[in-house]
């Protein structure tokens, strides 16, 4: 097998996984579950983004930014759901507005979808690459369908996060990667919004019981 | 190397007021957030006159030409007025005993870090590091409007987070998107997203990728500056943070995400021509104005009413911006600074006001001139403000809008926005008038309405009378109790009885200290009332300011 060959393998299967974990956050409700996702998802991203470092003639700064992106989204974000999880241990999403065979359908629609909006994005980069942005932006739309379809405070979380892995992926397939200095800021804002997520989900667990998002309802007109 | 302090002190003094805030005894550290915010304006100031004629000045990631400076004059005067009328915030909240002197500290620091953000959206040369300054800015005025920990502030600064983080993402993807574009044309890293850059070369970009990224520009910007339909955040957020706060976040947050949509206009106006742009503005900033005329019609909460007031001149700005050229440019970038003066002295009374009457339902304040002048009047002054009366600024760039518009043949949307403008007005003015004049029982008849000069003169006056508060018994009569017979409920009369209990009575046996507290939203007034009359050395800068933001 030549180099090339176990590139575009390599490629293609964390391409595959990004897609696959995607679709597993909405079909399994258990915490616990959806941490072990993002991980996977993590480690995927982290791979297309190393596989990209790699062919590149100077990248060492690529290198960097996949390595800050491996630990952001592999040990750091896992760790801070960790400790939300402990605060509502043997949480799972109960009331969701959709059912897992209707999510399901909802993200393949999603899917087909992303694969449309993306078109302009695949054709203009020059990177061959860029093919798989549509991908990026599935998870981005499954990510919003996540957040809008859930009442736990954690799967809202994870919405959030599949939100913001889809447009890294977008970043890193269609461009390169966008410059160091901002991908470190992008991360140092993700990690600090988990965490204010999880201290907020503390607050509202210690003043009130287990978050139920859906009691959120207090203010409205 | 020589570092050009006014490039950098707008960023550096609240930033080195944040860290001494964390060592230094408390009143002194918010003493200094106070410095802090005046060597801000300071600095904007030395800038503007610096690139008050089309210069620019450059150093690093930051940049400033007279568009950054007029924006940052805003974000300056505005942070002055907030953080003085903190010092009373606070020390109201400690006497009232909310307020542990560590979550005193912890409030001076993020509003310092806040303010160091806001300084640094505005003077970021690189769209990508603007990015990171606005979703930066959520993430430290999540705690502020989480401030007071109770189930409908932690709800506020929930969904705060969830829909900013969305929203700004979004936001994100739009600038991945311009970013591609401009590496399939061969440009590569941080040069790739500096503003200057694109500006020159966004003609050579992929027009069906730019028109992607100005969709989602404009939506996830859109959603920090509080257009609809991305607007649900805001109510909820800014009802809920500390007066002061929601002051910055009302007075000049929501601009500096909107001036991050006037510096992309400049790139996707030169990549795709004006039409596209105009178009998305003008259906959001309808929208806008439409959301908040309806929802203002029925408001039952006096600092929601103020939050949708914003959504309401933020529809203003936006349509301004659709219009385009400097002439509607110029009254949106008026209407922006005076917008953001009159709103901060309206949340910060708002707040003195919630501390005083303990409720922000609009009817547990009734007849507030009589009982609570000193807040009351500077409270009235700045409604009367924000429904564009003369001599404050608004009047003359609402005005403005309107000739601009109706010149480029937008007559129609003009049209609707007055028909809009004019309903908010109407709600505003009736809820206005029933908290400050209005009679203290609630089956009274009205009385007449007096026109918005009445008011005026009457606020003034109290103004100037600020001495100690009138007692409160003469405006609450005691006979309330008493059924009437009437359909009026008598649950509200109880209510209210209640609610003039906590002003006559604060709650820790602590008289209710004027003080001076009326100082800086009076100055607030002032200096909205002179920018609305006469610019003088400022207005070279709003000319090349406006001259900018329209892409000459």
């Amino acid at each position: 097998m030549t180099a090339d060959q176990l590139f575009d393998l390599a490629f293609n299967l964390s391409c595959g996984l990004l897609l696959l974990t995607a679709v597993g956050t909405l079909w399994r409700r258990e915490v616990s579950a959806l941490i072990t996702i993002l991980v996977v998802q993590g480690i995927a991203l982290t791979a297309i983004a190393m596989l990209l470092a790699s062919r590149q003639e100077d990248g060492a700064e690529a290198v960097w930014v996949a390595a800050g992106v491996g630990l952001v989204k592999v040990v750091i974000i896992p760790l801070l759901l960790l400790r939300v999880q402990r605060l509502v241990p043997g949480a799972r999403e109960t009331r969701p507005l959709a059912n897992v065979a209707s999510s399901l359908l909802a993200a393949a629609v999603l899917s087909l979808l992303a694969y449309a909006a993306a078109r302009p994005l695949a054709q203009v980069s020059t990177l061959p690459t860029a093919r798989a942005t549509p991908i990026g932006l599935a998870l981005v739309l499954i990510g919003f369908f996540l957040a809008a379809t859930r009442q736990r405070a954690v799967s809202q979380i994870v919405g959030v996060l599949l939100v913001d892995n889809g447009i890294a992926a977008i970043a890193f397939l269609a461009t390169d990667g966008v410059p160091l200095i901002v991908e470190l800021g992008v991360s140092v804002d993700l990690v600090l919004a988990v965490l204010v997520l999880q201290v907020l989900t503390a607050r509202l667990v210690q003043t009130f019981g287990p978050t139920d998002l859906d009691d959120l309802r207090e203010l409205r007109d | 190397m020589r570092i050009d302090l006014a490039l950098y002190g707008p960023v550096a003094a609240p930033l080195a007021a944040a860290l001494l805030a964390v060592l230094l005894p408390r009143r002194l550290a918010a003493f200094l957030s106070l410095l802090a915010a005046g060597a801000m304006l300071a600095a904007a100031l030395v800038l503007a006159s610096r690139t008050a004629h089309g210069e620019t000045v450059v150093d690093g990631l930051l940049r400033a030409d007279a568009l950054t400076s007029w924006l940052l004059v805003t974000v300056g005067a505005v942070a002055t007025i907030a953080c003085w009328a903190g010092l009373h915030h606070l020390r109201d909240e400690a006497d009232a005993g909310h307020l542990a002197g560590r979550s005193a500290r912890r409030y001076l620091v993020l509003v310092q870090a806040f303010l160091a953000c806001m300084a640094v959206a505005v003077l970021s040369a690189n769209l990508g590091v603007l990015w990171v300054a606005v979703e930066a800015t959520t993430i430290i005025t999540a705690f502020l409007v989480g401030h007071h920990r109770t189930r409908a502030s932690l709800e506020a600064a929930w969904k705060y987070v969830v829909l900013c983080s969305i929203g700004v993402g979004i936001a994100f993807l739009g600038t991945v998107c311009v970013y591609a574009a401009a590496v399939a044309t061969g440009a590569s890293g941080l040069h790739a997203l500096d503003w200057t850059f694109l500006r020159e070369h966004a003609a050579q970009f992929d027009p069906r990728l730019m028109r992607l990224a100005a969709g989602l520009v404009l939506l996830g910007f859109g959603t920090k500056a509080g257009l609809a339909p991305m607007h649900a955040w805001l109510p909820d957020a800014h009802s809920q943070a500390p007066g002061p706060v929601s002051a910055l976040m009302s007075g000049v947050l929501l601009a500096v995400a909107f001036s991050a949509i006037l510096r992309y206009r400049a790139v996707f106006d030169a990549a795709l021509g004006p039409g596209y742009v105009r178009a998305l503005l003008l259906v959001t900033a309808l929208l806008s104005l439409a959301l908040a005329a309806l929802l203002l019609i029925g408001q039952r909460d006096y600092k929601r009413l103020l939050a949708y007031s914003s959504i309401e001149h933020m529809g203003l700005v936006a349509l301004g911006t659709a219009i385009g050229g400097p002439l509607a440019l110029s009254a949106v970038l008026l209407h922006i600074l005076g917008h953001g003066l009159v709103k901060a002295v309206a949340f910060c009374s708002a707040g003195q006001l919630l501390h005083r009457v303990g409720s922000s339902r609009i009817d547990a304040v009734r007849h507030a001139v009589a009982t609570v002048p000193a807040v009351a009047a500077p409270f009235g002054v700045a409604l009367v403000a924000l429904l564009a009366m003369p001599p404050f600024p608004l009047f003359a760039t609402e005005l403005g809008l309107a000739r601009a518009g109706f010149t480029a043949g937008y007559g129609w949307a003009i049209g609707v926005a007055i028909l809009l403008v004019l309903v908010a007005f109407g709600a505003i003015a009736r809820h206005g008038l029933s908290m400050l004049l209005g009679s203290s029982t609630p089956d009274h008849s009205p009385a007449p309405a007096p026109s918005a000069a009445d008011v005026t003169g009457g606020a003034a006056g109290a103004v100037a009378g600020a001495g100690p508060v009138a007692p409160a018994g003469d405006a609450a009569p005691t006979g309330d109790a008493e059924p009437t017979g009437d359909a009026a409920p008598a649950g509200g009369v109880a209510v209210l009885t209640a609610e003039h209990g906590t002003v006559s009575e604060p709650a820790h046996g602590r008289p209710y200290r004027v003080g001076l507290r009326w100082v800086p939203l009076t100055l607030g007034l002032l200096a909205a009332a002179v920018v609305g009359v006469w610019l003088g050395p400022l207005a070279p800068l709003l000319d090349s300011a406006a001259r900018i933001a329209a892409g000459q």
